[in-house]
């Protein structure tokens, strides 16, 4: 075996234990910023199996999304909403957990079927490397348009769902029933208080 | 038209200097294999690399005393050294030899992994930082977008950070810098992409060699003026200097994410503002001021002295103006920023997000489509 080989398998064996810990972890552990500064670092491993694949592309893509946006929104939000204090008791707790765990390892089970019968192909079609860009930007502008541009759609409306949470005052009227909502901020006061206690008074 | 195309035309069958392949063929020369060879080489030009960065964050901590001490009508360090050239070395002897204290309620794992979160980042993203044609640690496909992706690593360690501080000041410096770093990131991204798109590369060697045909006049601030600009801005954001500084500011929050530090692990916070501060210089002249490439063309002047390009005195010379260029060309924009930060007031973080998000970012969206659309006008100037 060769230097470059038997560096390859090392890391693949690394990054492996790393992402099946890791996510273990972020079940298990029971502070919920841990499991987000530990999902970040599952990210960031498998971001590391693309490097491994020479998929360079895919990787920093991978980092930039998910470590740079997406887990630093978890985080943003978890430590904006931290309240200090335990949550309320939920009934039926140890048969809930059953229930999931035996769910996840229907799951779990399935997988492992599925990747012991699957005929696969080894070894796989070779990389094209620094190529990749360039053809997953033909990809998406041709085959794949129109899934490409449904992302796009969703995330605008999720985007405009945010503006309308984030400033609820445009919706005064439920749209429904026509009855007029109250749906400001409990933070916010609508009109200035000053007026207010000069026109009670 | 005939005599900018011959230069590229030379540089495209010149590979210049090239250390790997001498080092390798040396190294057989002592009776080693290739192999071999090429392991012992990988760690040096990391080692180089990391070693100018140091030494270029020292030369910096002292010009930025010397500067602020000159803005202010000071005389600033004097007694370490001759002009105290010495003083960042003193200072960072005494970050070193400072007890490490780490506060009693804080999270102990968290406190000491945020700053290497923040500090790692910064260093892998000198891998792709060119001095010359094949002076850089790795030319890899994605380049620039390794750098962008690289540096949204870096939230997660100020994040990480200000919460196990356990300290109020801390939390609202964290998040106060993730919100900035990625307000800013996103006009960043669309001002290195305009610019992607003139050179059709993401690669920073790629982007250089197409500036270089004419000299200064082909250089892409002239093509980028509005994209200059807003990666300036962003950059500086990014580095947290001055006019952005929010995260740290003194008046408000003690020192943000870095109040409960002292000693090695506020020394990383310290080593990683300013290792971010000289990268984010040296890819300003790579992307806008051409990299290592000299006002006039080395070529023309090369053609001048009737000596071949190929010549090994040529090739030499050619190496060391390319590394003194990207030099200068980013500790004047250090310079730049240093003297920025001592002028300029802190603005407010409503003024700072509305910058950003109404400002900077529809900015950036205009110039690409304005770049996009040159691009299919003017193929030849735009980089077709």
């Amino acid at each position: 075996m060769t230097i470059a080989a038997s560096t390859e398998l090392i890391c693949f064996l690394i990054l492996s234990v790393v992402i099946i810990a890791g996510g273990i972890g972020i079940v298990f552990l029971e502070n919920i910023v841990y499991s987000a500064f530990l999902l970040g670092g599952v990210f960031m491993a498998i971001a590391g199996l693309y490097l491994l694949l020479n998929a360079s592309f895919v990787a920093a893509a991978q980092i930039l999304v998910y470590v740079g946006a997406v887990n630093v929104l978890i985080l943003f939000a978890i430590m904006l909403v931290n309240k200090r204090e335990d949550p309320k008791p939920i009934k039926g707790l140890q048969l809930r957990k059953i229930i999931s765990a035996g769910v996840c390892a229907g799951l779990l089970a399935l997988l492992i079927r599925v990747d012991l019968t699957t005929p696969w192909s080894l070894p796989g079609p070779t990389s094209i490397g620094e190529l990749a860009t360039e053809r997953i930007g033909e990809h998406l502008f041709t085959d794949y348009l129109l899934p490409f541009e449904l992302a796009s759609v969703l995330l605008l409306m999720a985007m405009i769902g945010a503006i309308v949470l984030a400033r609820r005052d445009v919706l005064i009227t439920d749209v429904g029933t026509g009855k007029e909502v109250n749906q400001g901020l409990i933070e916010k006061a609508t009109s200035p208080l000053l007026i207010d206690k000069n026109s009670s008074s | 038209m005939e005599n900018i195309s011959e230069p590229i035309f030379l540089a495209l069958i010149n590979p210049g200097l090239d250390l790997e392949f001498s080092f390798t063929e040396a190294m057989k020369g002592l009776g080693l294999s290739s192999q071999f060879a090429h392991i012992l080489w990988l760690p040096l030009p990391m080692l180089l690399v990391l070693t100018a960065a140091l030494i270029g964050v020292l030369v910096t901590v002292w010009l930025e005393r010397k500067v602020s001490a000159a803005a202010q009508q000071r005389i600033g360090p004097e007694y370490a050294g001759a002009l105290g050239v010495l003083q960042p070395m003193a200072d960072g002897l005494k970050l070193l030899v400072k007890e490490d204290i780490i506060p009693a309620r804080a999270d102990n794992l968290l406190f000491t992994l945020g700053p290497v979160l923040v500090l790692v980042p910064v260093i892998l993203s000198w891998l792709i930082v060119p001095f010359g044609q094949n002076l850089l640690i790795s030319n890899v496909g994605v380049g620039i977008f390794l750098w962008i992706s690289l540096s949204s690593i870096q939230p997660i360690g100020l994040l990480m950070s200000g919460y196990a501080s356990n300290n109020k000041y801390s939390l609202l410096g964290g998040l106060r810098a993730a919100a900035q770093s990625i307000s800013y990131e996103i006009p960043l991204a669309l001002s290195v992409l305009a610019i992607v798109m003139m050179s059709n590369s993401l690669s920073t060697v790629d982007i250089v060699n197409q500036q270089n045909s004419a000299g200064l006049l082909s250089w892409n601030i002239w093509r980028q003026p509005v994209g200059f600009l807003i990666f300036w801005i962003c950059a500086l954001a990014e580095c947290e200097r001055l006019p952005f500084d929010l995260p740290e500011a003194e008046e408000e929050l003690v020192a943000g994410y870095q109040t409960e530090y002292a000693g090695m692990k506020f020394a990383l916070f310290y080593l990683g503002s300013y290792i971010n501060l000289i990268l984010s210089a040296l890819l300003v002249s790579v992307l806008y001021l051409g990299g290592w490439g000299f006002p006039i063309p080395i070529e023309w002047l090369a053609q001048l002295t009737g000596l071949s390009i190929n010549a090994p005195l040529i090739q030499l010379i050619i190496g060391a103006v390319g590394i003194v260029m990207t030099i200068l060309k980013a500790y004047l924009l250090v310079f730049l920023a240093i003297l920025l930060r001592w002028t300029t007031p802190r603005i407010r973080i409503d003024q700072l997000l509305d910058l950003g998000w109404k400002f900077l970012l529809p900015i950036s969206l205009v110039n690409l489509l304005f770049t996009a659309g040159l691009k299919l006008a003017f193929p030849t100037a735009f980089g077709g």
